[in-house]
């Protein structure tokens, strides 16, 4: 199974729409670095304007830990773009190619082609969601240094430097899970199709429609808001407030892993099932 | 005479196949096949396009499931040792296609690697030496020409040296050079290498020349089965005698040995159905009764049966 996962990563790192993802988190990264670098002392100055009318504030806020959750925060929604991108190639690609016949009429098991396709998948998005991290964590830290964070949420947080990076750890740690979730439902959608487009429109419309859905204030809608796999998704933030709700990180952790070992298991059945007709 | 092998040899039946059947939905795409291949045949699968060929491959190779029936390759059950049985079968199913973004033994090593066999550059080389692609190893399959895929398709169907070698059409598409060497690889295999094969294919004379037994099916049923040499030795010749005095050439036919063979009129050629030998004698007659010949035109009676069944496909 290692030789076959690893032939998965060979042929997932020789296709050129792999490095889409790490290439645009690669450019807007910077640009928001460089951005905040000239301008992060205004942003700094209107974000705590009615706080400096009560405290006074010293030390470096606007440092590498503030810069990387504003990061954070405002691309976790477009990371799913870019993960469809493999994730929606990973079976349909080889349908598209024809190459599903070269494979399969190898002595190889649907059940290994499938799990190595897939475990392929999630080091991929682990890899993305890395390449993230050591962008907007690790350069920001670089260049802006560190010091207490700032979160603003229903109420101000300001954590201590050495009360910090674990945060950033987990957030990035449970992010990884939400997107190998999205990067599961991609791969079930290609799974039913012979082109690479179909999984990844479907994959945005689904998570376009939940977000939809979750954000009208419909007491309906609200009502099904839990059982909507977009609404555990953004759950990586509850390790930036004080105290952390364990409670509700381990329920949306297990409805993700849920979902991700759902769609695996849908994908493998119908897989195992299907005709080779391309 | 081509030896016929699976004569001489044993009568080891490496494909069984009764009763295949699948079904589309509504669309029945291979009803009821009954076959044999047996070792170190050059098996010719015939028929038009839409027969039902193209499916029976992919049922052999379990790309698809069968509805109904069952298929023994190797005297295994296909359904419940399908590993152990691909290990010994290589095939191409219509055009191989490869990873068009990796080169030519990068494909071929991807592939080894899951057959499990051996990979080695040294082998890799051999391979695509033997089918003629050692200078374009480490070229990418997307600067291939249709004819080196073809040939590069080959060579991962070889790569684990199997026994069996199931070629869906492989000469598709390609120049008459091309055709040629496909060719003369596959009797090389068969005759040097001692490999069984099933060739499918919709040209008549290809079968005629490669395999020594063949099936014709059509609309997924067998319409004939047997040795080529027996088919076509048993089988008779339609000629068309094209002659100047139609009227005066029917009157004297029927009152000779010749009106059991004449068949029918058509503008002004005469048909019969004859054996080879009796052609000349035929021809003789006709000159020796003052009738003028302009052409004669022998067609053996299977091709004309395929031909309408292939025609009668594409209507």
């Amino acid at each position: 199974m290692t030789a076959l996962v690893l032939l998965e990563l060979q042929k997932i790192f020789r296709k050129l729409r792999t490095y889409i993802g790490f290439i645009a988190i690669g450019i807007i990264v910077p640009i928001v670095q460089v951005a905040l670098y000239i301008e992060g002392e205004k942003y700094i100055n209107f974000a705590t304007q009615n706080l400096k009318q009560s405290f006074m504030l010293v030390g470096n806020l606007l440092n590498g830990f503030l810069i990387a959750n504003i990061i954070l925060q405002s691309l976790f929604i477009q990371i799913p773009f870019l993960i469809v991108l493999v994730g929606g190639d990973l079976l349909a690609g080889e349908a598209t190619a024809g190459t599903y016949r070269m494979l399969l009429t190898r002595p190889l098991s649907r059940f290994k082609l499938i799990t190595s396709k897939f475990i392929a998948g999630i080091v991929y998005t682990n890899l993305l969601i890395l390449w993230l991290a050591i962008l907007s964590l690790g350069v920001s830290v670089l260049i802006f240094g560190t010091g207490e964070m700032i979160v603003l949420r229903d109420k101000v947080y300001i954590f201590a430097e050495k009360d910090v990076l674990w945060r950033f750890v987990l957030s990035y740690g449970f992010a990884a899970l939400s997107m190998t979730t999205v990067m599961s439902l991609s791969f079930l959608f290609s799974s039913l199709v012979e082109n690479a487009i179909g999984p990844i429109v479907a994959t945005m419309a689904v998570i376009i429609i939940f977000l939809i859905l979750s954000a009208l204030p419909i007491d309906f809608l609200q009502n099904i808001k839990p059982f909507l796999f977009i609404t555990h998704m953004t759950e990586w933030r509850a390790f930036m407030v004080d105290p952390v709700d364990y409670g509700s990180v381990v329920t949306s952790g297990l409805v993700l892993l849920g979902h991700i070992i759902g769609f695996y298991l849908i994908t493998l059945y119908l897989f195992i099932k299907k005709d080779i007709l391309s | 005479m081509r030896p016929l092998r699976s004569r001489i040899l044993d009568n080891e039946k490496i494909i069984e196949v009764h009763g295949l059947t699948k079904k589309f939905k509504n669309l029945t795409a291979v009803n009821n096949l009954e076959l044999n291949v047996y070792r170190g045949d050059v098996f010719g699968f015939l028929g038009p396009n839409g027969a039902g060929k193209s499916t029976t491959i992919r049922m052999l190779l379990s790309l698809i499931q069968p509805t109904e029936g069952t298929i023994k390759i190797f005297g295994k059950d296909l359904r419940k040792e399908r590993l152990e049985i691909l290990k010994r079968i290589g095939g191409i199913v219509e055009r191989p296609d490869f990873y068009l973004y990796l080169t030519a033994i990068k494909n071929l090593e991807i592939l080894g690697k899951i057959s499990e066999t051996d990979v080695s550059k040294k082998r890799l080389m051999e391979i695509l030496e033997l089918v003629g692609l050692e200078k374009r190893y480490n070229s990418k399959v997307k600067t291939f020409s249709h004819g080196m895929k073809q040939r590069l398709g080959l060579a991962q169907a070889l790569l684990h040296d199997p026994d069996l070698i199931i070629l869906d059409e492989p000469t598709t598409g390609l120049d008459p050079q091309g055709i040629k060497e496909i060719r003369d690889l596959i009797i090389y295999l068969s005759k040097e290498k001692q490999k069984t094969i099933f060739l499918s294919s919709h040209i008549l004379k290809e079968v005629q020349i490669i395999a020594n037994r063949m099936i014709i099916i059509n609309k997924g049923t067998t319409q004939i089965e047997g040795y080529v040499d027996e088919l076509l030795s048993a089988d008779k010749f339609s000629v068309s005698f094209e002659v100047n005095n139609l009227n005066s050439a029917i009157e004297l036919v029927k009152n000779s040995k010749w009106q059991n063979s004449y068949k029918e009129k058509l503008k002004n050629e005469l048909i019969f159905e004859l054996q080879q030998e009796e052609i000349p004698q035929l021809n003789k007659f006709f000159v020796e009764n003052n009738i003028e010949i302009n052409s004669v035109i022998p067609t053996r009676s299977l091709e004309n049966y395929f031909l309408k069944i292939t025609e009668g496909s594409r209507e």
